[in-house]
């Protein structure tokens, strides 16, 4: 008889997973890095670290569905003759004509008007989709140019000066070829089914001296009406908050590492720039230390989900969100009624991200005129406004619990951290606790 | 107004005096133009290095400035024909999409960027980053042009009777480039091409509208895309 011994477990290395490992094998199969949108999908500190302090005797709160609680909000109100009046905290985020299809663009707008919120461009151009169904539309100047003329930043609401994205700051992006259907080669004055570049920098300003000139530029040209944004990839918000400001923005909209992108490199969208949630008190600290807190709004952005996000980002300082990913699902995108067809692209509906291949089965991401049929505007425009008057509840009922009559009344004394991370990103104290870390306390 | 008045009677040119009045009141009164208005003629007076002037008109004037500009003049003309009778700062006619800009003097850096139509000519020098980005303009340097110039320049046709410096139409789509004397350098994807006749005719038509007389088409080399770089390819790495 011989003696065996016994079999231990494979045991994978956390370093190198199923994961990585994968990719190690794609990357030396074909030659390129991933290209993919859906921003980043690792786990990062986010709003799920902290929570909200009711009321019990130190604080008073307002009755639920009965007292008002107010969620308007006004943005640009610094220099322009006409600000933008929004009914609820949040917006739209800029995603292109390209990257979505026209049934998509024209469902946000539908969307947002009902809910009475401001829908944005994106790098691509204003389509008549989104400008005939939007009540407020913000028309994004971005480095490509690709469709910017006078007659359409005439028609804008805002314009929106984009320096850089949440998903990617610094970095341009590339519109593959295979995506580029007439329509969206004229507007962009490229052939047809080339890949399409879009420039990581402003090919006619080179700082923040410059980009001074320019918003006076567009001032000048849209005669000092519209309010001017800039919109910054969340990396230095401290800095970058203030010299936008210095630059004489009339909204900074700082757009966290969880932001979207139509397609980027995985390895940018995963190791580039910084969670929203570290964003946020840096970029309100610029704007109180320059006394323009609440004179200059400040729009935050990046995997904003639920009321409760949005609760806590306006406590933090913020305020109003965009959304941009989540308003994509609302209206259809990454549905399980497509998993048949999310399988045989090698995926599964809720993890589909190859938003640059125009293959996308719900119809959103694509320029296939077949695959966009899928897209009913108006229904989807509906979801939209759903998703988005949910939000504004969810966010309501927090605000009321902690005895505010208004959203914008929440403040960073209503939240307590679960993780020291967080709590030192927040600038709130961990749970229990008076200590925030970074600062004086037991 | 008195120098208004003055010049009104002169020359029937709507004077602005930047010294009198301010940039604003002068882009105002260009946006308030209707189309068919009879105040075709503007005389811009006193710019002493003003950004955004006469920005954003739409209407087919013509307007005179006298002296130099700052950032940004002309930019996003749509229709008028501008005649700086001075130099101009970095960004003239930034994405203008019709009409003309003429600088009778030197042009700072991104002149004529990312423009979509109309005609940019520069009498004198242009800077850094000419043309850049353009996309259906044409412009016409008579002198000479500095380096990145025409990066990724989508289309239109850039005419240079001096030299150019670095780089030239690195990353280039679909755009021309004409150079009457020589090249620092190339950009990538960007090479020599063969002068046909029918960019033969293209490039006398060009130096006719930008008013060049004594300079021979056949005097120009052309350049234009490799379109190696169209589609992302790895092999292609070392380009990048």
């Amino acid at each position: 008889m011989t003696y065996r011994n016994p079999p231990t477990t494979p045991r994978k290395s956390a370093t190198f997973d199923d994961y990585t490992l994968s990719e190690i094998r794609r990357a030396a199969a074909t030659g390129i890095y991933d290209i993919r949108g859906a921003g980043a999908k690792r786990k990062l500190p986010h709003f799920d670290d902290l929570l909200f302090l009711g009321a019990s005797i130190s604080r008073y709160p307002l009755e639920g569905y009965r007292e008002r609680c107010d969620t308007s909000v006004v943005l640009g109100s610094r220099h322009a003759k006409k600000p933008i009046e929004l009914k609820i905290p949040i917006t739209i985020a800029g995603m292109s004509f390209g990257s979505l299809s026209g049934p998509a663009k024209e469902a946000l707008g539908r969307g947002a008007t009902l809910a009475g919120t401001s829908t944005t461009t994106g790098d691509g151009g204003m389509t008549e989709e989104e400008r005939g169904h939007s009540k407020q539309l913000v028309y994004q100047y971005l480095p490509s140019r690709y469709g910017m003329n006078l007659r359409d930043l005439r028609r804008a609401d805002a314009i929106e000066v984009v320096v850089g994205q949440g998903a990617k700051p610094g970095g341009g992006g590339m519109l593959l070829g295979q995506k580029i259907s007439d329509r969206v080669a004229e507007m962009r004055t490229l052939p047809k089914g080339i890949d399409q570049r879009s420039a990581s920098r402003h090919p006619d300003w080179t700082g923040p001296d410059d980009l001074e000139i320019k918003i006076l530029e567009l001032r000048e040209i849209t005669d000092w009406e519209k309010p001017i944004y800039v919109k910054v990839g969340g990396a230095r918000p401290y800095y970058d908050t203030a010299l936008a400001v210095k630059a004489g923005a009339d909204v900074v909209v700082v757009d966290g590492m969880q932001g979207g992108t139509a397609a980027t490199q995985e390895v940018f969208i995963e190791n580039v720039g910084q969670p929203t949630l570290a964003c946020i008190r840096p970029a309100v600290q610029a704007l109180q230390d320059l006394g323009m807190h609440r004179k200059v709004q400040l729009i935050v952005s990046g995997g904003i989900r639920n009321g409760a996000d949005v609760a806590k980002a306006l406590a933090l300082g913020v305020d109003a969100v965009s959304i941009g990913t989540a308003a994509l699902v609302a209206l259809g995108d990454n549905d399980p009624r497509w998993e048949a067809e999310y399988n045989e692209l090698g995926t599964t509906s809720g993890a589909y991200d190859d938003w640059h291949e125009g293959k996308d089965p719900a119809g959103i991401t694509t320029q296939d005129p077949e695959l966009m049929k899928r897209v009913d505007p108006v229904a989807a425009g509906r979801r939209l406004a759903n998703y988005l008057k949910v939000m504004t509840l969810e966010a309501q009922t927090i605000a009321r619990a902690c005895g505010k009559n208004s959203l914008h009344n929440l403040e960073p004394e209503d939240l307590v951290a679960l993780t020291i991370e967080a709590a030192a990103m927040a600038g709130v104290p961990l749970a229990g606790t008076n200590w925030i870390p970074g600062k004086n306390g037991f | 107004m008195p120098a208004t008045s003055k010049a009104m009677r002169d020359s029937h040119a709507r004077v602005f005096d930047l010294d009198i009045l301010s940039l604003r009141e002068l882009n105002q009164a260009l946006h308030n133009l209707a189309p068919g208005s009879n105040e075709t003629a503007w005389e811009v007076l006193n710019p002493k290095g003003n950004h955004s002037v006469a920005v954003g008109v739409d209407q087919p004037v013509s307007i005179d400035v006298r002296g130099s500009v700052g950032y940004y003049c002309g930019g996003m003309n749509s229709g008028s024909t501008i005649t700086v009778h001075g130099s101009a700062g970095p960004g003239v006619g930034e994405n203008m999409m019709a009409g003309s800009i003429v600088i009778k003097g030197d042009a700072s850096q991104y002149a004529g960027a990312t423009g979509k139509g109309g005609l940019l000519v520069i009498e004198g020098n242009a800077s850094s980053r000419c043309g850049i980005s353009m996309k259906g303009i044409d412009i016409v340097v008579h002198g000479n042009i500095g380096h990145m110039s025409a990066f990724m320049a989508q289309s239109g046709n850039l005419v240079v009777l001096g030299d150019a410096g670095d780089a030239l139409g690195d990353s280039i789509y679909e755009a021309r480039l004409f150079v009457r004397g020589k090249v620092d350098s190339l950009g990538a994807d960007c090479i020599a091409k063969e002068m046909r006749p029918e960019h033969l005719e293209l490039l006398q038509g060009l130096l006719d509208r930008a008013g060049v007389t004594g300079v021979k088409p056949s005097e120009f080399k052309r350049y234009g895309s490799a379109r190696t770089l169209y589609n992302f390819n790895i092999d292609n790495a070392d380009a990048y």
